[in-house]
């Protein structure tokens, strides 16, 4: 019989085999779910997760997702680490694009690259004032940052959906809900004309760089992590936790609002509703399946960054729904989380025994 | 504001609250017996997308409500299974279910975005609907809106007077005495984490068969994390619940009182007043924290596993 037993300590080694487990798991999972749709699963999976990338346009399409990934999954793992639950990437994201957006209509007819700075300022700064929000509600009130962040979600979601439908139309666009296209010099530089990626990946990966170097290297990342691994302990030291809580967020909500107006700077050149396909969400799933480390979150974020183009793809290919993305999400996490019981647990085979 | 603005008024007040009453009811038993389920607005969308199929496919309402229930709680044996059995952390796997449920639901609904059902007809109470305006206020709803009454007056007399909601409340507040005195702490905590998702799938039917009868990705809009922040709203009392649901569905219907004055607001802003009233309703309970403690299941968020 097969059985659960605690661990004297944590498995170190455990920790870094489960993320692989879930996604070998997944793979199989996917290949059931398209095996009961009738379909060759060989043959989907290799258009989910291989076909993406067997050309370079694919590669840096891939490029153009993990950045804003990337940005998010950075700011939110300062969050978890310290254990503020932070579910307001998306909010964050989504205010960033609108300030962003904001900004970028007052310069329609700029011919100076300049006006990024600005533009990439008012994103950056919307996201961050947003998690301010969160940052108050918890150091304030002491309200429950899952559930606010969360509200504050869906009030982002709205303001959008206000701003397209009203103040921010294109007053030419035959009443879609969408803002008028940025100016040339409005939109982030590309490497090549050729291909859409521009420099955003440079932004995500400078930040990653800095990040990593705060939370391993500086007294607050130090800090960040004591808080996290025991608050009491913080307090006893006498940290700053409210300080420490009003940091991590700011900068997540900063990074985010950033990934935010890059999107709209880039990528789609205008605000529309569905700026965000669920970045802000798929971030904190890369943030657990990449260990809050650095290198395994740059892994992490390339893989869900394929699962969004895996999803167009069996969509374009195998006209089948866009939306296995989400579900293939979801398993991931769900898969990683039972995996990641083989840290503190360990499966030994017992021989049944007689009832005494 | 004339007669009949008021009387709608009440009337959606208490459709809008029902969904939010049964999730909450289903999340504090659940939270009573110690387990944090954040995973609602997963169920919710699943139990929304399965009933809205099974009606499509069948016709049959009352087979797709049971439909529903089932989807739900499949989804809880999920999020029980994880947290009760392998005893693995509630927050992560509750968002965890909520993410799943997101991307299934969505996927599911593919082909079902943009169809009408005709949903689940209203059932008028005979003789007492006739009465001028309680009438339509309390007695011209579907029957789901009775079955949620009568769902809140079993899971208040359980808690009030039955050796059930001893137990229940007994694994949440001390798991290690309860299994002391010989109560198997696992079987009543995924006992009542099925009970919740049977409540919130039904909550979903009552979405896509009643409320607005069609699918559409992500339809739930937050209800199931409003009624999340309804639980503590109500610290563990199904009363309150009652009452903080339908202060809820007033604030989400605000437009219907605002077209009887001169006040026009665009719709999407009107949309974020649930949100922010959740908001300003987190806040006010911290005002007093130390009750908001003293009131919830001590355990609760914690794994237990038995010592074997």
């Amino acid at each position: 019989m097969l059985k659960l037993e605690k661990r004297q300590a944590d498995s170190r080694l455990m920790s870094y085999v489960s993320p692989l487990i879930a996604i070998v798991l997944t793979l199989f999972g996917g290949a059931l779910l398209f095996s009961v749709l009738g379909h060759d699963p060989l043959h989907a999976l290799y258009t989910f997760f291989i076909a993406p990338l067997t050309n370079t346009y694919g590669w840096t399409e891939l490029g153009i997702k993990v950045a804003p990934l990337l940005l998010c999954a950075m700011g939110l793992t300062l969050c978890y680490r310290a254990k503020i639950w932070n579910i307001g990437a998306e909010g964050q994201f989504i205010m960033g694009a609108l300030g962003g957006s904001m900004a970028a209509l007052q310069f329609l007819d700029a011919e100076s690259r300049w006006v990024l700075v600005p533009i990439l300022l008012a994103g950056t700064i919307s996201g961050l004032l947003w998690a301010a929000l969160a940052a108050w509600l918890k150091t304030r009130f002491n309200a429950n940052e899952i559930l606010t962040t969360i509200m504050l979600n869906y009030i982002a979601l709205n303001a959008l959906l206000y701003a397209v439908h009203g103040p921010l139309r294109d007053p030419a666009g035959f009443n879609f809900p969408e803002s008028a296209m940025f100016a040339d010099a409005a939109l982030l530089p590309l490497f090549s004309d050729d291909y859409r990626l521009n420099i955003s990946i440079l932004f995500a990966l400078f930040f990653t760089v800095v990040i990593w170097t705060v939370m391993a290297r500086s007294w607050v990342g130090y800090q960040i992590q004591v808080l996290g691994e025991d608050a009491k302990a913080a307090r006893y030291a006498g940290f700053n936790t409210n300080r420490l809580t009003w940091f991590a967020l700011l900068v997540c909500g900063a990074l985010a609002g950033l990934a935010g107006v890059a999107e709209v700077s880039g990528p789609i050149g205008q605000l529309i509703p569905q700026v965000s396909p669920g970045y802000g969400y798929a971030a904190i799933i890369v943030v657990f399946l990449g260990r809050m480390q650095p290198f395994g979150i740059l892994l992490a974020s390339m893989l869900l960054a394929l699962t969004f183009m895996g999803g167009e793809m069996v969509q374009i290919e195998m006209s089948l729904p866009k939306s296995l993305t989400g579900l293939f999400q979801g398993m991931l996490l769900f898969f990683l989380l039972a995996a990641d019981l083989l840290i503190s647990y360990r499966i030994v085979f017992q021989p049944r025994t007689a009832r005494a | 504001m004339d007669i009949d603005l008021i009387t709608n008024i009440l009337f959606a007040t208490f459709k809008t609250g029902t969904p939010l009453i049964l999730i909450a009811l289903g999340e504090m038993v659940c939270e009573k017996s110690g387990v944090l389920n954040l995973g609602q607005e997963g169920m919710l969308l699943v139990g929304a997308v399965v009933g809205f199929i099974a009606a499509s496919v069948t016709g049959n309402y009352f087979l797709a409500t049971f439909c529903a229930i089932f989807a739900g709680m499949g989804m809880a044996f999920l999020f029980g299974y994880l947290s009760i059995t392998l005893a693995s952390n509630q927050v992560a796997t509750g968002l965890a279910l909520t993410i799943f449920g997101g991307g299934l639901s969505a996927f599911l609904g593919t082909n079902y975005i943009g169809i009408g059902l005709e949903g689940i007809q209203v059932w008028s109470v005979p003789l007492l609907s006739d009465i001028p305006v309680i009438g339509k206020v309390l007695f011209q709803h579907d029957p789901l809106v009775y079955l949620t009454l009568a769902l809140f007056a079993l899971v208040f007399w359980v808690f009030r007077s039955t050796r059930l909601g001893l137990k229940i409340r007994a694994v949440g507040e001390n798991p290690e005495a309860a299994n002391a005195i010989g109560i198997n702490v696992q079987q009543i905590r995924f006992m009542a984490v099925l009970f919740g998702g049977a409540m919130t799938g039904l909550a979903g039917a009552y979405l896509s068969l009643v409320y607005t009868p069609m699918w559409s990705d992500g339809m739930s809009a937050g209800r199931g994390w409003i009624a999340l922040s309804l639980v503590v709203f109500a610290s563990w009392k199904a009363e309150r619940i009652l009452l903080g649901a339908y202060l809820f569905g007033f604030a989400s219907i605000l437009h219907l009182v605002l077209q009887g004055t001169r006040f026009e607001v665009p719709p999407n802003i009107m949309a974020m007043l649930p949100y922010v009233a959740t908001i300003i309703v987190l806040v006010w309970l911290s005002s007093d924290a130390i009750k908001t403690k003293m009131s919830a299941p001590k355990s609760i968020g914690q794994p237990y596993r038995p010592l074997a």
